[in-house]
């Protein structure tokens, strides 16, 4: 067996690219632009706006960037919303609020791209179930946002606990194709506009595999095979790209934005050899896959992930609960990221999102212990600017670069060790919490009133 | 896993019978963790001869010892084995592939009396995948299903040999709450109904069958050939009222249950739940009652260091998951404990067992937030090691390292509570463990994707 020197292109794969948005050749077969609404909006418009913040200098820290930079003593200034400058102690912060962060950290604040807070909220009881239309096997005519919950208590936790800023809200899995995504800013609102990132692209589910030829083979349906969740699947693609757009067809209009990239779909798969021909079925149907979500095999086509540019969105150890999950490893994101394809460190939990900086750690040291040495300012990369480009919102936030997002999360210490938490997280310059002032934590409507109303949590 | 005795170096001829010989070990200069709550030592040592533990303290007061010392990395730690309660390893393959799984039974006609022990497949993955993640003892058990009873579970080492079950029936469970409304027909009066009611039956089945006393919970278990029969399973013709609920099997593994010679683990979460399970000790005297789950326990905290109830609890559960957790945060663990109970991390509430560090590390993380109830390390450590066997049965055999201890020893590449950190050896019973797995395996054929010669298939 011919061994090659693989980790000599360490510096190389630091920052493994995988842009997302924009389809060179379009999948469409006829001219057509997304509808809007007889008021002139694209329906459902984020209303979000920042709230206010002081102009703020954090001073002393260690700074990751997001974008796999480290700054020992470093500064971040923020002033409006948007970050105005990351460097080092020579940065001049007269007029901003300065914050000593000797011994802590700073990071872009935290990115899930996968989550279902709002549309599985808790409590968990039938009446919230909202995350899966499992009445039919393509329903890409349903949008995660109508689902979302905004008073979950989970963004909270989000936030405070895991330093979430945004995140992507997705149907679940029954379905082949479940409908659109929504990505949101972890800030409380009233109504899921208020927190709807502004600019964000929508993203579209689709799932491989098990649960659909399961859920619909059940009820004596099609797909009840792997090769039934193909069949469909193309079929479905082929009349989409037909479509004129004549007459308004829900479900048409958000498989018309895929195969014009505007879309991003994010395809729930968790086996090697399945991925490959999802990719191949995205190419001759002439769309994109923007990630494959708790892709556990990813690791075994890393080189075809790679050269087709597709993000693996992963856990950093769930296997063995499905059969398509049995091969998960450790070195998942390690192998990726020898192999130089972009890896997403995700949550799919209530639980999970609120750790996603130690799940990217575990798999960062499975990868130290056969000598793949990925830097820590790479795998806060991995939860930070990877996911905001699957995401389609790189421009906007996902690092610390000057005219982004203030988006920020300045750690009690180390984000990748298990004994730190975080301090403040400001979203777009405004503090929305801070471990040191008990007001400044979200209380949801439902918790008002009841025990534990107000906890650290 | 068995200690090597004296006897087997004398059988040579049936050596591949017997369980391998246990290893002498010492090591210094490494970072020791006993435990028991302590805080780690640097510059620490251990000796272990002939499968138990002989010194664990500081490098000065080790011992004269003629064993050679073993060479240990800098940063190297070594510890206790770390014990997990309550989990459901070695009773299942792949969660949603039914066939392979045995943790629900929801058609069965029993419920108490399911016993885990004839069940657990000591070469299960998982076991193997949590060996080589430093897990080297566990609580194993089905789950309630088709009643409020989830049988009866054993508590098994995670060694490579066939012999995995050390105490078969250790301990009985019964879920309240919500889940256990629902199993009870509805709702929690039914539960408590059906639960008050299985105990007076087994009472009155243990007289009347005369089933003997103590015996019916089984000796640990010294060599694989000595399982007991349960003496609560003999033919006997004792006749029983037609208006009974439970079989006759279930009502026999009830009896020692309503004696207090078995554990009955209670898996509950409200504070209002706790207290009236706490309350049945008002009724049902002899019970031996461990709370398992109690979210919102740092609402009732002392009363349940009072009644001194130990508790296996939710770690990290921080959500109103449902109605019956609304108080839960990540600060239960560290109040309770400040309240004075017993208490360790629930191998249960996380995705997987392996995961029991990274919690107990969180809870340590907690110590540094304003208004949050943490632990220290040592305390975080003990909640998965010395009190979960305890709790299970081992106390002062598993979980620490002290004198006489088992030679249950962990050497770790780094802080074993840091989220990362790996063992590089593993000790049950003083046997140097193997650390392969089908998750090692395929990580070894995948450190590179070339086929240039061979595909992959060949590669191993």
């Amino acid at each position: 067996m011919k061994r090659i020197a693989l980790f000599a292109c360490a510096a190389a794969f630091a920052t493994a690219g995988c842009s997302t948005t924009g389809s060179a050749d379009s999948g469409s077969d006829t001219d057509w632009t997304a509808p809007v609404g007889e008021d002139g909006r694209a329906p459902f418009s984020s209303t979000y706006e920042r709230y206010p913040g002081r102009p703020t200098a954090l001073v002393g820290a260690t700074v990751y960037d997001g974008a796999g930079n480290r700054i020992d003593n470093g500064t971040v200034l923020f002033r409006d919303g948007e970050v105005v400058a990351v460097g080092d102690a020579s940065l001049d912060t007269s007029d901003y609020d300065v914050f000593d962060g000797s011994g802590k950290f700073v990071t872009p604040g935290i990115i899930d791209i996968h989550s279902h807070l709002g549309d599985y909220p808790t409590p968990s009881v039938d009446a919230h179930s909202d995350g899966n239309e499992a009445t039919s096997p393509t329903t890409p005519e349903v949008w995660a946002e109508h689902s979302v919950w905004p008073q979950d208590p989970g963004f909270s936790r989000a936030l405070a606990n895991g330093g979430v800023t945004a995140l992507q809200i997705l149907p679940g899995s029954a379905n082949l194709m479940g409908g659109r995504s929504v990505t949101l800013k972890n800030v409380p609102a009233r109504t899921v506009q208020g927190m709807k990132f502004p600019g964000a692209p929508y993203g579209f589910k689709m799932a491989c595999g098990e649960n659909p030829k399961r859920v619909y083979g059940n009820r004596g349906r099609m797909p009840s095979t792997r090769m039934g969740n193909f069949a469909v699947n193309r079929q479905t693609w082929l009349e989409a790209r037909a479509y004129d757009g004549k007459k308004r067809d829900l479900g048409k209009e958000t498989l018309k934005g895929v195969l014009d990239g505007e879309i991003l779909v994010h395809n729930h798969c968790y086996r090697a050899d399945e991925m490959a021909l999802v990719m191949d079925m995205a190419k001759e149907m002439g769309y994109k896959v923007s990630a494959f979500h708790h892709a556990v095999e990813a690791y075994k086509i890393g080189d075809l992930l790679r050269e087709n540019d597709v993000c693996s969105a992963i856990w950093a150890d769930w296997y063995g609960f499905k059969m398509e999950s049995y091969d998960g490893i450790l070195e998942n994101a390690a192998f990726l990221q020898r192999e130089g394809a972009c890896v997403v460190i995700h949550s799919d939990s209530a639980q999970d999102i609120q750790r996603l900086n130690q799940e990217a750690a575990k798999a960062q040291a499975a990868g130290r212990r056969l000598g793949i040495d990925i830097s820590d300012a790479t795998v806060i990369g991995w939860i930070t600017l990877n996911a905001a480009k699957a995401m389609g919102i790189d421009e906007m936030t996902g690092s610390l670069e000057p005219g982004k997002m203030a988006d920020v999360v300045l750690w009690n210490g180390d984000p990748l060790s298990v004994y730190s938490r975080p301090e403040k997280v400001w979203v777009d310059g405004a503090l929305m919490y801070d471990a040191l002032d008990r007001k400044r934590r979200p209380v949801s409507d439902f918790e008002l009133g009841q025990p534990g109303e107000g906890d650290v949590k | 896993m068995k200690r090597a005795v004296a006897l087997a170096a004398g059988l040579l001829a049936c050596a591949s019978a017997f369980p391998a010989a246990a290893q002498n070990i010492a090591m210094t200069g490494v970072t020791v963790a006993t435990g028991d709550g302590s805080d780690p030592i640097e510059n620490g040592a251990v000796i272990v001869e002939n499968g138990r533990v002989v010194y664990a303290g500081p490098a000065a007061g080790m011992p004269q010892t003629a064993m050679p010392l073993m060479e240990a990395a800098p940063g190297t730690w070594v510890t206790p084995g770390l014990v997990a309660t309550v989990t459901n390893l070695g009773l299942w393959d792949v969660g949603a592939v039914s066939e392979s799984n045995d943790i629900r039974a929801g058609d069965s006609p029993f419920s108490a009396a399911l016993d885990a022990a004839p069940i657990v497949n000591p070469a299960s993955q998982h076991i193997a995948i949590h060996r080589a993640a430093g897990v080297t003892r566990a609580a194993t058990v089905t789950s309630a299903s088709s009643s409020i009873f989830g049988g009866q579970g054993a508590i098994i080492d995670l060694g490579s040999d066939p012999q995995a079950v050390t105490r078969a029936r250790a301990f009985q469970t019964v879920s309240l709450g919500e889940s256990g409304a629902r199993l009870a027909g509805g709702s929690r009066a039914s539960a408590h109904a059906l639960l008050r009611n299985a105990l007076r039956e087994a009472n009155e089945f243990g007289s009347d069958a005369r089933i003997p006393g103590i015996r019916s919970r089984p000796a640990e278990q010294g060599v694989g050939d000595d399982v007991p029969l349960d003496p609560r399973l003999v033919d006997n013709r004792a006749e029983r009222g037609d208006d009974v609920l439970l079989s006759r099997f279930d009502a026999a593994a009830l009896v020692p249950v309503v004696r207090g010679e078995q554990p009955l683990y209670v898996m509950v979460e409200r504070a209002s739940d706790i207290r009236s399970v706490l309350a049945l000790k008002r009724e049902f005297s002899r019970l031996d009652l461990v709370l398992v789950g109690a979210s919102e326990g740092w609402l009732v905290a002392s009363d349940i260091a009072a009644a001194g109830v130990p508790v296996i609890a939710d770690g990290l559960d921080d959500l109103p998951q449902g109605f019956e957790e609304l108080a839960a945060t990540q600060s239960n663990v560290g109040r309770m404990v400040k309240a004075g109970v017993t208490v360790a991390i629930n191998a249960a509430a996380m995705e997987n067992p392996r995961n029991l560090n990274q919690y107990a590390g969180n809870l340590v993380a907690l110590s540094r937030i304003p208004g949050a109830d943490g632990l220290s390390w040592g305390q975080a450590f003990a909640a998965i090691t010395s009190v979960p066997a305890r709790i299970s049965g081992l106390g002062g055999r598993a979980g620490v390292l002290a004198p006489g201890a088992a030679g249950d020893v962990v050497v770790w590449d780094g802080d074993p509570l840091e989220v990362g950190a790996m063992p590089t050896r593993v000790y049950i019973d003083g046997v140097e463990q193997p650390l392969e797995n089908h998750q090692s395996r395929l990580r070894d054929r995948y450190r590179d994707l070339d086929e240039s010669d061979l595909p992959k298939a060949y590669d191993w």
